[in-house]
């Protein structure tokens, strides 16, 4: 029966061809260090699941922001352990994704024909910096307030532009309602979209030119 | 190749794999369901608290005549209060016997309305009639209207409210 339905949809799909391209693919011997980008890839799913189901309770205003995090921790079943490995994931993400990134610079795998496998990884490790920037300040607490404050005004110390920028990411300029909103929605819509465009042309260019080896003596 | 009667390596791996997953998965499901429920659970554990509201003096009531007493109830809700607003219809059929009506229609929930004039509590959403005793008198309605257990105490009139 089962494998009915399955080639039904074989005859339809071509699923077959989808899973030799993107993992019968030949690959050279390599160390643990080629695991950093699907454990990056992995956290990613992670942090897209558990950001979805805290986006069931939480409240993007001043006035709830706060109330509602202390709701989904102690009044909803499981939320503290979503919201934790929401928290958790976010750092482990970044730490993932530098060190993809130093593993590729050390072993020169960012070189010919990968350079835009490279550039799409920088724009994926500054978009990952900008959900730990965005998604910091939505608990709304002393902590989120003030390290936001902080960050916005870093932002300002660019020369000529630089109070353009701060109003610009505060939505004005104090940080308020507005800052919090705009920080969700680029939180969970503007860098989200980034990304996932940015994973895929990633991973399509994995699979079209193949891993890069570790570069022996010749290299 | 040759049916043998044992499990093959392929299969075992088969087998293995298809519990390990089903077990994975049941850990990941369990929670993730549980904190999309919870409220829902919260909220059927916590229902059923009654508490004896006073709506005023009898005598403030007319005979014969259902007079509306509104009041609010304030919840919380999530990470939220919430006050909600009630009406009651209280109609005292004589001096001894007092009858309270919850003005929630029985058919979905709008807020009924007594009209002196054809004495009928009318809804304005789907034209649903009960009669001053409560008894549906014409429309959708599946059942009479709900009504508050009451008591007089000291002149006081009481009407139990149970939580929703």
């Amino acid at each position: 029966m089962a494998s009915k339905v399955y080639d039904w949809l074989e005859e339809r799909l071509g699923l077959s061809a989808i899973y030799s391209v993107t993992l019968d693919r030949k690959v050279p011997k390599v160390n643990w260090w080629f695991t950093l980008g699907s454990a990056s890839l992995f956290l990613f799913i992670i942090q897209g699941v558990t950001g979805v189901f805290l986006a069931v309770y939480y409240v993007p205003s001043p006035d709830h922001a706060y109330d509602s995090i202390q709701y989904i921790m102690n009044g909803v079943a499981f939320g503290w352990l979503i919201r934790g490995i929401h928290h958790w994931g976010a750092s482990l993400m970044v730490i993932f994704v530098f060190a993809h990134m130093l593993r590729t610079f050390f072993f020169g795998a960012y070189k010919f024909p990968r350079e835009l496998t490279w550039i799409t990884g920088v724009v994926l490790l500054l978009a990952t910096l900008g959900m730990g920037f965005t998604g910091y300040l939505l608990p709304w607490n002393q902590r989120a307030y003030w390290a936001t404050t902080v960050g916005t005004e870093i932002a300002g110390t660019v020369p000529l532009i630089g109070p353009f920028i701060t109003a610009a990411l505060r939505g004005g300029t104090d940080l308020s309602g507005v800052t919090l909103a705009r920080f969700f929605a680029v939180h969970i819509w503007f860098l989200p979209a980034v990304i996932l465009g940015m994973i895929g042309a990633h991973i399509y260019m994995i699979i079209r030119l193949g891993i890069a080896g570790i570069p022996d003596k010749d290299d | 190749m040759a049916k043998s009667p044992h499990l093959s390596r392929n299969e075992f791996v088969k087998i293995v794999v298809g519990a390990v997953g089903t077990l994975i998965g049941s850990v990941i499901a369990f929670p993730a369901v549980g904190y999309i429920v919870s409220p829902a659970l919260a909220a059927l554990r916590g229902g059923g608290k009654d508490t004896w509201i006073p709506v005023g003096p009898l005598e403030n009531y007319p005979l014969g005549v259902p007079t509306l007493f509104s009041f609010t109830r304030t919840k919380i809700n999530g990470w939220e209060k919430t006050t909600n607003s009630y009406g009651v219809y209280i109609y005292r059929k004589n001096e001894t016997e007092t009858v309270a009506f919850s003005n929630i229609c029985t058919h979905l929930s709008c807020r009924v309305n007594w009209n002196e004039e054809r004495q009928q509590y009318l809804c304005p959403c789907h034209n649903a009639q009960f009669t001053v005793d409560g008894l549906v008198a014409g429309g959708p309605p599946p059942r009479p209207m709900d009504q508050y257990l009451t008591k007089v105490e000291d002149g006081t009139l009481f009407i139990n409210f149970v939580e929703g």
